[in-house]
């Protein structure tokens, strides 16, 4: 199909942040993550748990990016999938935050063991773990923050990094109870 | 246990006649084994056995798709399931609501590499529109009833219901269907309103250059969707094409229909569709064998689509209205609004537009030259069609060379009696779609237009044609290749032919008489309508070896690659190369 098209005007990809709201079953998020595979379309970050236990939903926090005519597929996509009940475009809706949380694991010797802890308090970082050789620390907010943390770590010594990906929820007073009591 | 619980195999069938189902087709195997028995005793539920999972996937389809039900399928786990897999993508690529219900190791083994183990659902995501593994008994009935819900609403498809065997032989309580099945997502609401309608009117009253594209979302919406469609184009007094999925939508006969469009569309509706001003997409997708180039596709029309499935919009080409809801609803409102309208301005004259397409009919693209005693494949189609208007006629084809000589050739005047396998291109789709077809219509003529490269693939089915004595004809244009894929060889590859001729073909003949049932053999044009005659004319089933022209391409064409106004009309028309991006197109 993408041979057949040949586009004369070349429009800009930009990122977007979708929110769902999805059944908690199993299969679930193999048909949301099987949708993007399957159509050729990207995920820069997912974010998947539980958030209403009577109800039985989870919460799929997405960085997607693409042409608008890519991302209104691939939201009407979403939305064919059954267990799939809200396809929110936070993007689109207006100021939305985005918050991720990493874990850092740094292996350090000497003076570079201050350097460290001085970046983490600068970064507002907490510390979890300490050894005579190494830090754990817990790091929230912006991607962006998280990144640039990282690599100073990375400079500092052998590291191992596990992050969260993105949550994101709407500022404002708008809810989605109102739809969730749809479901 | 109390009187009120059932086993889970009960309940599985109960729920299935709640669910109106008369007709399931299945192959049994270990996993299933409580299911049959309750099918034993049952009264209500015929089980047509078939040869191949596949081919009961086909069957179910051919039953939906002739009688606008729901079809059924049964089959056992692991190679049951996979070998499903094949129908189950050719039902959700052209929306056919099927249920599929596969047997599954019991609970406590899944996941151990069981015995006929699959990961059936795992396998089944990306194609069905959606499946359930069943892993707790009181859920069974309602998982049942939701499934005939999500496969026969909104764009229909497949659901597959996974049985574990453990589940079928516990023991649960029955629970009825509910009435209502809430909303399962806001995907299926519709944005009818009146201003959206009210322009759309005004735009197809003011066009000059109007046409009208219907496809399968037409035939799936109900045979009321057919009749409003002919109505709006009767009003409108406008030009009217039709996908190969929507043959039938309007009569044949109908004035104003150009005949197919697309690949092997005629000359008329490719043209008009390249020309117009206002196009109206009535449950169609802009499929690729419909568009081709998109880049030229209609450049300077303002589109209008209406479909019941809002991804369909927008998806590959860019509309400038956008209606999501089914065809019948928003073709009735339209039309009431275009009537309305009508009253008050008189529509544009399309004298010019018609003047146009009627020089383009004057091409006579499907014409084609009968020379000497050999039968063209066209004529072969054009004479079926002509002996058979008079009966309550259904076809089914396979894919390729046959399928759209098929399409171009035999006239449709009603929906639901053709069955083609146009989304995913399955060969082999016929012959056991015919079975369905037949089962639900048992006085019909039922036809499996075929090459001898398809019936291969699913012969096997002879065996149940003949133990349901179902008088299916089997209507093969043999050419004793893989036509459509040797024509592409011709046209791409420098006639280098590899691997697409059918080699070692048995004795048709031979091959009817073999399994009880007549065969007839016919290959001179003058004999062509005497064999046609005797074979509506023999009571059971018959297997009609009909030897075509061996070298006939299918005619017109647009190469893949170019654009609805670069059309081939015939072979000595093919001075053009195909681009180096057609060539990587299918």
């Amino acid at each position: 199909m993408s041979v057949y098209q040949k586009n004369e005007v070349i429009e800009v990809k930009t990122s977007r942040t979708l929110s769902l709201v999805v059944d908690n079953q199993p299969g679930t998020l193999a048909r949301v993550i099987g949708l993007f595979s399957g159509r050729g379309y990207n995920i820069e970050s997912l974010n998947v748990t539980e958030i209403d236990k009577i109800r039985n939903l989870s919460r799929i926090s997405l960085v997607t990016r693409g042409t608008s005519m890519t991302i209104e597929q691939i939201k009407s996509q979403l939305l064919r999938i059954v267990p799939v009940h809200i396809v929110r475009d936070l993007t689109l809706e207006g100021p939305f935050i985005k918050s991720e949380l990493a874990l850092v694991k740094l292996v350090v010797k000497g003076a570079n063991r201050v350097e460290a802890l001085r970046i983490a308090e600068t970064f507002r970082a907490r510390t979890l773990d300490v050894t005579l050789s190494s830090f754990v620390f817990e790091l929230t907010g912006k991607p962006s923050k998280l990144d640039a943390f990282t690599d100073l770590m990375r400079s500092l010594g052998d590291t191992e990094i596990s992050r969260t990906g993105v949550s994101a929820i709407s500022r404002g007073e708008k809810t989605e109870t109102k739809l969730l009591d749809q479901i | 246990m109390t009187l009120n619980y059932i086993s889970g195999a009960e309940a599985v069938i109960k729920a299935l006649v709640d669910n109106e189902v008369e007709v399931i087709f299945g192959y049994p195997g270990g996993a299933v084994l409580p299911l049959y028995d309750a099918l034993f005793e049952n009264k209500k539920i015929k089980h047509i056995l078939v040869r191949h999972e596949q081919a009961a996937v086909h069957a179910a389809e051919g039953y939906a798709r002739s009688t606008g039900k729901v079809g059924c399928v049964l089959v056992t786990s692991g190679p049951g399931a996979t070998n499903a897999i094949t129908g189950l993508t050719d039902a959700l690529m052209d929306s056919i609501p099927i249920i599929c219900l596969s047997g599954q190791v019991p609970t406590h083994l899944i996941g151990t590499d069981a015995f006929q183990e699959a990961d059936t659902t795992g396998i089944s995501r990306p194609c069905t529109k959606h499946n359930y593994l069943v892993k707790d008994a009181d859920k069974l009935c309602e998982i049942i009833h939701r499934s005939f819900h999500i496969a026969s609403s909104g764009r229909p498809g497949p659901v597959l219901i996974d049985l574990p065997k453990d589940i079928q032989l516990s023991n649960v309580k029955y629970v009825d269907k509910i009435s209502k099945i809430k909303k399962i997502n806001n995907n299926n609401s519709s944005n009818i309103d009146e201003n959206l309608i009210n322009k759309v009117a005004t735009l197809l009253l003011q066009a000059e250059r109007p046409i009208i594209y219907g496809g399968g979302g037409i035939i799936n919406s109900g045979p009321t969707a057919s009749k409003l469609l002919t109505e709006l184009v009767d009003i409108l007094d406008c030009p009217v094409t039709l996908t190969l999925m929507g043959l039938g939508c309007v009569p044949n006969t109908n004035k104003n229909f150009l005949g197919m469009l697309g690949m092997h569309g005629t000359y008329e509706a490719n043209l008009a569709m390249h020309n117009c001003d206002v196009m109206l997409n009535v449950g169609a997708r802009f499929d690729d064998r419909v568009t081709g180039r998109l880049n030229a596709f209609s450049p300077n029309s303002k589109k209008v689509h209406i479909d019941v499935d809002k991804s369909s919009i927008n998806k590959v080409v860019s509309v400038d209205y956008g209606i999501v809801g089914d065809c019948k609803e928003v073709l009735s409102a339209l039309i009431k609004e275009v009537k309305k309208l009508h009253n008050q301005k008189t529509i544009k004259s399309k004298t010019k537009w018609w003047s146009q397409i009627n020089q383009w009919k004057d091409k006579d693209s499907l014409g084609f030259k009968q020379i000497g005693n050999n039968i063209k494949p066209q004529q072969a189609i054009k004479s079926l069609y002509e002996q058979t208007k008079n009966f309550d006629t259904y076809i089914t084809t396979e894919v390729g060379q046959h399928q759209m000589w098929a399409a171009q050739y035999f006239g449709f005047s009603k929906p639901n009696h053709w069955m083609t396998s146009g989304g995913l291109g399955t060969m082999g789709y016929g012959l056991p779609s015919s079975v369905g077809v037949q089962i639900a219509h048992p006085k019909s003529l039922v036809i499996d237009i075929s090459g001898e490269a398809s019936f291969l693939m699913n012969m096997q089915e002879l065996s149940t044609i003949v133990q349901y004595k179902l008088p299916i004809k089997i209507f093969i244009l043999n050419n004793e290749w893989m036509g459509m894929v040797r024509q592409w060889q011709e046209l791409n590859h420098g006639s280098r032919y590899s691997e697409s001729y059918t080699a070692s073909l048995p004795d048709f003949v031979k091959l009817a008489e073999s399994f009880g049932i007549h065969g007839l053999r016919v290959d001179n044009i003058n004999n062509l309508e005497a064999t046609i005659d005797e074979m509506i004319n023999i009571k059971g089933p018959v297997i009609a070896d009909i030897r075509v022209e061996k070298e006939e391409n299918c005619f017109p064409m647009i190469p893949s690659g170019a654009a609805h106004n670069e059309m081939i009309l015939s072979s000595d028309d093919n001075n053009k190369d195909t681009s180096n991006e057609g060539l990587a197109l299918v």
